[in-house]
């Protein structure tokens, strides 16, 4: 198809879906009129029920907690996915690989990087710990933690980094990860109630130790997530690694 | 009107990325197009989940539980479709390399096998 036959059937077919979704906005409530109910139920009962302060993690990880695990796996397979595309490479002569030359680092640059990892890594264990409580939760904390190793090749390039994100240890963890939210669930069931049931003691509201389950799944989202990002992002720094 | 103008933004930006999308000279565009044309759905989400003089679905000392709040469901799913897009978005770089590396070129129009 060419590029002028390319942008009129576009231009056809734009009309149409335009006023197809203008269509379907205009059956909405108005912004700013939520009607409910299923926000104002969870709003209502997710403090004394569940001893959580934060509702949206109360959704994620306990009402909707099954469908969360499924999101966790979405990650899971994804990393895997980027692993195996990109680990082809190992397969194939290593001349048509990109390279790019390690290039010179500014002092500064490598001091501040490591001054600022691990504050960036506590800083994402926070976020995930205080999940039930505060803005936050195993995803961010995850995406916070797993991203900060970069600081680790920014700061003194790909050996520091893969010091760090030995794949021989982070793919066990990732895994594990993975396993321990399905092994919540399953405790629950050998406790007699149904998968994914909020068992544990429920905690005060407000503390760090609080809403049972909610908790101890973030932890899990939180290892689960952070050594994907770890992973993935490793598995495309691979890509620009300078000739040995 | 006024009122519906937030859901008509989430269309336009919806519609921009397919634009974006069509037109694309470059798989890294068309991957970034398709990451707008997701932006779409969390402008839309949290839209419908607003309610005027109403604050964040987490209580605190000043916010005690039940105080005014916008509904936390349509959080929760938009962090879910967050986590989402950026799973699609690493899994489809990782493809566009393969492309490069098999063709040496990001270009779709040279991408053999995906042209209509």
């Amino acid at each position: 198809m060419t590029d002028r036959a390319r942008v009129w059937v576009m231009g056809l077919s734009f009309v149409p879906l335009a006023a197809f979704l203008i269509w379907g906005i205009s059956g909405l409530n108005a912004f700013g009129f939520y009607p409910g109910p299923y926000g104002d139920i969870i709003n209502a009962i997710g403090d004394w029920q569940r001893h959580a302060w934060n509702m949206a993690t109360a959704v994620n990880f306990d009402y909707r907690g099954f469908d969360t695990m499924g999101e966790e796996y979405i990650m899971f397979v994804s990393v895997v996915g980027v692993a195996l595309i990109l680990r082809e490479r190992e397969l194939e002569d290593k001349s048509s690989r990109t390279t790019l030359a390690e290039s010179e680092r500014a002092d500064g640059v490598g001091v501040l990087s490591f001054v600022l990892l691990p504050i960036v890594v506590v800083f994402g264990i926070y976020m995930a710990l205080h999940g039930p409580n505060t803005p936050g939760g195993g995803f961010q904390g995850g995406a916070i933690v797993g991203t900060a190793f970069l600081f680790a090749y920014l700061g003194s390039g790909h050996k520091a980094f893969a010091a760090i994100g030995k794949t021989e240890v982070v793919e066990p963890l990732e895994a594990l990860g993975a396993l321990a939210y399905v092994g919540i669930g399953l405790v629950a069931l050998f406790l007699g109630d149904e998968f994914l049931t909020n068992y544990l003691p429920l905690g005060t509201a407000g503390n760090l130790w609080s809403g049972g389950t909610i908790w101890a799944i973030n932890i899990a989202v939180l290892l689960e997530i952070g050594t994907g990002f770890l992973l993935a992002t490793g598995e495309f720094l691979k890509e620009i690694q300078p000739p040995e | 009107m006024i009122l519906y103008l937030p859901y008509a933004v989430a269309v336009w930006v919806f519609l921009i990325g397919l634009y974006g999308l069509v037109t694309t000279r470059n798989f890294i565009h068309a991957v970034l197009c398709l990451s707008v044309m997701q932006s779409s759905t969390y402008i839309l989400l949290l839209s419908i989940g607003f309610r005027r003089h109403a604050g964040a679905p987490i209580w605190s000392q000043t916010t005690p539980p039940g105080s005014p709040s916008v509904d936390p469901v349509m959080h929760a799913l938009s962090l879910t479709d967050i986590v989402v897009g950026a799973t699609v978005m690493a899994l489809l770089l990782a493809m566009t390399m393969q492309v490069h590396r098999k063709t040496n070129s990001v270009d779709p129009r040279r991408a053999r096998s995906l042209q209509g």
